[in-house]
């Protein structure tokens, strides 16, 4: 049996469901309806270099819900992570956006819909104010409200005091919570966080987890959140989604993935004692 | 001829041309520059060794190549720039664009290549990814020019040979200074030595003082 073909029953089941849909065209007719999961990923193949760098039959991501996607170093996470920002080119597959092929917007376009924080927080050398204001600005957005925006996110970060301070004067920790705020005063419809704490203290780590958490279930942002720690992932999603060797293996909630491993690899992955 | 009317225009006019030159091949370099460090097409490499190696060109081999294009029965005699304040200009602008080039190629190379991913992450367009990595890279930036503005100021040999070393008209700082050694007024050809060394200590002060109010900040 080809990594392919094991995929989860739910992953298999919606699969089968999209395929008996008539086209993207009646899907289209229905885009405000609240079933229409915000993101579809179908018969998706990404190569970086010669090789197949992820290969995904059908991954769905409904509004409003976070998705951890776990796996292994170097198991594609992060590449899904820059299809679905269109960082990086499919060489076959398709994302389906709220109904719509996202293929039909330029790139541009599609990426202001979205907000990526990467594992760096990757600061501009300015500071913390026009580091969070640089999307808006981006945007075109009015002085302001972008100054409206800025400071409610500083503040909901917790980082309001040091708007006025360089980004290179920071600390990891705060450095990351300016990154974050970077990304949520966007008010994007997809937030995706690669592997955004890893390289934080576990102190730090945990007060930003819980702060994202709290805030994320209160503004109910779609979430893709990149790990390859499993108690983050359990404790940040409802939804967790397994890439092993550069295939999903299995999705679903954290309780019926941890108890049902879709195989012996996931289960292998599940019970490695570094994660 | 010190401190007189004629030192004065000849001081001007080195100003204007290495100024004009050094303007030239920012507005060119930069973008160029730009494009090698992070274009990705088949003749990149090349192309960027080719510039690495015109950084170090020698000015009398330019003001070879310029005077035989230039030249009245040249390619481009017809234009008749040759002694013409242009055509040192032209000479200075390929003797300082590899240069240009060459630095801002290295200073947009030396970003973390992550960053045009978070820019374009947080809805950048492709020309507004590229001002902020100018922005980023705004410190060697401006030690580009720097290097730009240097290697035209201090030039002598093809300022000679295409601009022909014309009183009131091609002569400029270090022209004159050879001039006046090859007549033996060593006292003149030191001050005007001298002038030339605090115009490009004025012009660079200034450069590295906006350069250093950036680092500080």
């Amino acid at each position: 049996m080809s990594k392919q073909k094991r995929f989860t029953t739910e992953a298999t089941e919606s699969t089968e469901k999209n395929k008996e849909e008539n086209s993207v065209a009646s899907v289209r007719s229905v885009v405000e309806n609240s079933t229409i999961p915000l993101v579809e990923i179908r018969d998706l193949l990404v190569r970086r270099g010669e090789h197949p760098a992820l290969e995904l039959e059908y991954l769905s991501i409904e509004k409003g819900e976070v998705l951890a996607i776990v796996g292994p170093n170097g198991a594609g996470k992060s590449t899904l992570l820059l299809t679905l920002a269109r960082l990086l080119k499919s060489e076959k597959g398709e994302i389906i956006f709220k109904g719509q092929k996202a293929a039909n917007d330029s790139d541009t376009t599609y990426r202001r819909r979205i907000a990526l924080v990467l594992q760096d927080p990757l600061l501009f050398d300015t500071s913390v104010f026009e580091n969070v204001a640089s999307g808006l600005k981006f945007r075109g957005i009015g002085k302001d409200e972008i100054k409206r925006r800025v400071e409610l996110w500083l503040e909901r970060l917790g980082v309001a005091h040091l708007s006025k301070r360089r980004a290179g004067q920071l600390s990891g920790g705060e450095a990351q919570r300016v990154s974050l705020a970077r990304a949520l005063v966007l008010e994007p419809e997809l937030l995706l966080l690669d592997e955004p704490f890893s390289a934080l203290d576990p102190p730090t780590r945990a007060r930003i987890l819980d702060d994202l958490k709290r805030l994320l279930a209160e503004i109910q942002t779609t979430t893709v959140f990149v790990t390859h720690d499993l108690p983050e992932a359990k404790k940040m999603a409802e939804r967790i989604a397994v890439i092993i060797g550069n295939c999903l293996r299995q999705a679903g909630k954290p309780d019926e993935v941890f108890s049902y491993p879709a195989d012996n690899e996931v289960s292998a992955f599940f019970s490695e004692p570094l994660y | 001829m010190i401190f007189d009317a004629e030192v004065f225009q000849i001081t001007v006019l080195s100003l204007q041309i290495s100024a004009l030159a050094t303007g030239l091949s920012l507005f060119i370099g930069l973008p160029f520059g730009t494009l090698l460090a992070l274009g990705k097409f088949p003749l990149r490499s090349f192309l960027l060794s080719m510039v690495n190696t015109g950084m170090g060109l020698p000015p009398v081999v330019v003001g070879l190549f310029v005077a035989m294009m230039l030249w009245r029965s040249g390619p481009l005699g017809d234009l008749k720039l040759i002694y013409t304040p242009t055509a040192i200009i032209i000479a200075q602008v390929i003797i300082s664009f590899p240069v240009v080039t060459g630095l801002t190629a290295a200073a947009l190379q030396a970003l973390d290549p992550r960053l045009r991913l978070q820019l374009y992450g947080l809805g950048a367009s492709r020309g507004q990814m590229i001002w902020m990595l100018w922005r980023e890279a705004r410190l060697p930036l401006l030690a580009a020019l720097m290097a730009g503005f240097g290697s035209v100021i201090s030039e002598v040999g093809a300022s000679m040979m295409v601009g022909g070393n014309i009183r009131y008209q091609t002569r400029v700082l270090t022209t004159a200074i050879v001039l006046e050694t090859g007549k033996g007024h060593f006292d003149i050809a030191i001050a005007l030595g001298i002038l030339l060394l605090i115009i490009t200590f004025l012009v660079n002060w200034a450069l590295t003082w906006i350069q250093q109010r950036g680092a500080r900040q």
